[in-house]
């Protein structure tokens, strides 16, 4: 056997060892994700559905009751309270009773047969999620009435859907720019995604970090160990794991939140594989830059925010500025995101998301060769 | 003595960069080892000893001058020393999540030993370090002596014929401690190799055939241990003044002393003259009411020299 690779299986061997004997870090690696998952799966769907309303009605007749009811039936509105006014609406916003309120004018149905009514929707605007879902439900909730209206009014006159100049209740529609957000077949793949990056960087960046912090590193590096080989060992244990974590947070998917697995597997389990070495690599790369175990988790945190943040996950990447986006770039979940939804919830194959599996590559190899470049043989 | 050369360096600087500029932690050191020599680098916490070492040993870059080992340079031919030294850092490195035998197998795949050479060499290192009937304990379990035990075990296991170790004895018990220099004879005497280890402990570098003495970066006096200790001016005087203060003012000032060094509750003062310079001190003693106890002549030792050479050191550097 070369040298070489008896050294690297000597010292993966040893990681192994580590790895195992830590059992309950080990049992926290594995179980996190699932825990996480479910929070993050469940806070996500809570907050774009049953939004606690606030309801003033100073109409108090059909027409009134008819909207609120349409509101309540989208399943996005969940009317808690009925309140006498605007202010009493604004106050149970501002106890967080409610998230959300609406206002419905005394003279709502003399303006709506005139063609012009007009209610008052208000939002907690601190949480920009719930503007968004809740802007868009009503406004189309809004539009549907219109229509209903519209076309009750055109029948009395005895007309047909022609000729209609204005409608009777005004909304501005505006489309929501993620479409996929309300869907948790979209979102499982892509928290598996940031999972498995969180977990990647956080893996090899601590277990390099702590050996340098406790001298350990200075001992090995005595050895006739090449940096490469010293990487190999820190990065293959690592695969396995997250491999593990991977086929726990896909199978969660598709048999708790019955996310459908649409495209390949094995595509699938290649890209991720890829996925996790680029992210093993990011970790090696903080593991050089970070002295301390304090350090580096500092640095993960960082990265851990950059992800949910920039990866277009919760917060739409099209809307960013250019740097901002470039930064998000600069992370693998971001293409693995849309890689993962593409190939689980779409069923695209390869010819879809090229460019995205390219970028990926690319990024592979770049952080691994980085890695290879700043991993030295010395202390200093 | 006369011998090959193992460890060699000539005018070796090694800096670092902090914020508040460069320090010179080895500023200048120039040493050779012998081949079969025990070499004790000494001197206090702080004045270079470890840093000297890794850069010696290519764990640290050095800023300028030459070092070597076995004729390979500690920057360019780093894995060809790799090969050839053991060492043992400071603190307890090795992974103390391994067992002792672990530890020892991995270190003997690391070395590129083969199952032949383990199977032989393994039972007898561990028969050597004592620590046969503690091959399956966890290296974080053992007491602080067996660390440095198995750490000396492991640096071997590729018979080197050099071993480095910085500081071995630090938080260990006495008995370990002479047990392990034990171990470091054997080893001299049954296979040749060359130590060299760095220590704060004079009686330790007694031990060493041939002593380096460093302070702030610089090799003060290097020689064997029976010419450092006559490297001092005098001859010495020890004894317990029952009133110490007062007698440790007084006595520097007395005509004849050279230097005066506390000891615990004695003083350790060079006279030029034994047996003039004692009836002088005790008789200046009493003059002040000051009686003392049981003086007499000793032989300096490291520790008196090594306080010596230092203090020299230190009115040099500012008068």
């Amino acid at each position: 056997m070369p040298k070489s690779l008896k050294r690297t299986l000597a010292f993966t061997q040893k990681e192994i060892i580590q790895i195992l004997r830590d059992w309950r870090t080990l049992m926290i690696i594995l179980l996190m994700p699932i825990v996480l998952m479910f929070f993050f799966a469940y806070a996500v769907n809570l907050l774009v559905d049953h939004m606690p309303t606030a309801v003033a009605d100073m109409s108090k007749d059909i027409r009134s009751r008819a909207f609120i009811e349409a509101l309540e039936i989208s399943g996005y509105f969940d009317v808690k309270m009925y309140v006498e006014d605007e202010d009493a609406v604004v106050r149970a916003i501002d106890a967080e009773q409610v998230k959300a309120g609406l206002v419905i004018p005394p003279d709502f149905a003399a303006q709506v047969e005139r063609g012009s009514g007009q209610v008052m929707i208000i939002f907690d605007g601190s949480d920009t999620l719930t503007v968004q879902t809740g802007y868009s439900a009503a406004s189309a909730i809004a539009q549907s009435q219109s229509v209903e209206l519209l076309m009750e009014k055109a029948n009395q006159m005895g007309m047909g859907a022609i000729g209609l100049g204005s409608l009777p209740i005004y909304t501005s529609i505006r489309v929501l720019y993620n479409p996929d957000m309300d869907g948790m077949i979209f979102m499982v793949p892509g928290i598996a995604a940031i999972l498995l990056q969180i977990l990647t960087i956080a893996q090899v960046a601590m277990s390099v970090v702590r050996e340098r912090e406790l001298g350990t590193l200075e001992q090995l590096l005595v050895t006739p160990v090449r940096p490469i080989e010293l990487m190999i060992s820190k990065v293959v244990p690592n695969i396995f794991i997250t491999v593990v974590d991977t086929l726990i947070l896909v199978l969660t998917g598709v048999f708790w939140f019955d996310v459908p697995f649409q495209g390949s597997p094995w595509l699938f389990a290649w890209l991720s594989l890829l996925f996790i070495v680029s992210g093993l690599g990011l970790g090696l790369l903080i593991s050089t830059v970070a002295q301390t175990q304090k350090q580096a988790q500092q640095l993960t945190t960082v990265l851990v925010l950059l992800t949910t943040m920039l990866t277009g996950l919760f917060y739409p990447r099209t809307t960013m500025p250019p740097l901002v986006q470039a930064v998000g770039n600069l992370i693998p979940a971001t293409y693995f995101i849309r890689i993962a939804r593409g190939i689980i919830t779409k069923g695209v194959g390869l010819s879809f998301m090229w460019s995205d599996v390219l970028a990926l590559l690319v990024y592979g190899v770049a952080v691994m060769g980085f890695a290879a470049v700043t991993f030295k043989k010395r202390l200093d | 003595m006369s011998g090959e050369v193992t460890i060699f360096t000539q005018d070796l600087v090694k800096r670092f960069k902090t914020r508040r500029g460069a320090v010179t932690a080895v500023d200048g050191v120039t040493l050779q080892v012998r081949r079969g020599e025990t070499y004790g680098l000494i001197g206090p916490d702080g004045a270079g000893k470890t840093t000297t070492t890794r850069v010696i040993l290519g764990l640290l870059k050095r800023t300028a001058g030459e070092s070597r080992i076995l004729g390979y340079d500690s920057m360019r031919d780093t894995y060809d020393i790799r090969e050839r030294v053991g060492y043992i850092a400071q603190q307890f490195a090795l992974p103390g999540d391994l067992t002792v035998i672990e530890n020892m197998r991995f270190f003997a795949n690391v070395q590129g030993a083969s199952r032949e050479e383990q199977r032989k060499r393994i039972p007898e290192l561990l028969e050597f370090a004592g620590l046969s009937d503690f091959t399956n304990r966890r290296g974080d379990q053992l007491s602080g002596g067996m660390k440095k035990k198995l750490a000396l075990a492991c640096s071997l296991i590729h018979e080197p014929q050099v071993v480095m170790l910085d500081e071995p004895t630090l938080g260990v018990d006495p008995v370990s401690r002479r047990e392990f220099w034990n171990m470091l004879g054997d080893l001299r005497t049954e296979k040749g190799t060359t130590i060299f280890v760095c220590t704060p402990y004079m009686d330790e570098a007694e031990r060493c055939n041939w002593v380096g003495l460093m302070y702030q970066g610089q090799l003060v006096a290097h020689d064997s241990p029976e010419t450092i200790k006559r490297m001092v001016p005098g001859r010495l005087l020890e004894f317990t003044p029952a009133n110490f203060v007062p007698a440790w003012q007084l006595v520097p000032e007395l005509e004849g002393v050279l230097e005066v060094q506390t000891y615990g509750a004695m003083l350790h003062v060079f006279v030029d003259d034994v047996e003039r310079r004692k009836r002088e001190i005790e008789t200046a003693l009493s003059a002040q009411g000051v009686t003392c106890e049981g003086m007499r002549e000793i032989e300096p030792r490291m520790e008196e020299a090594f306080i010596s050479l230092i203090r020299r050191q230190r009115v040099g550097a500012t008068g």
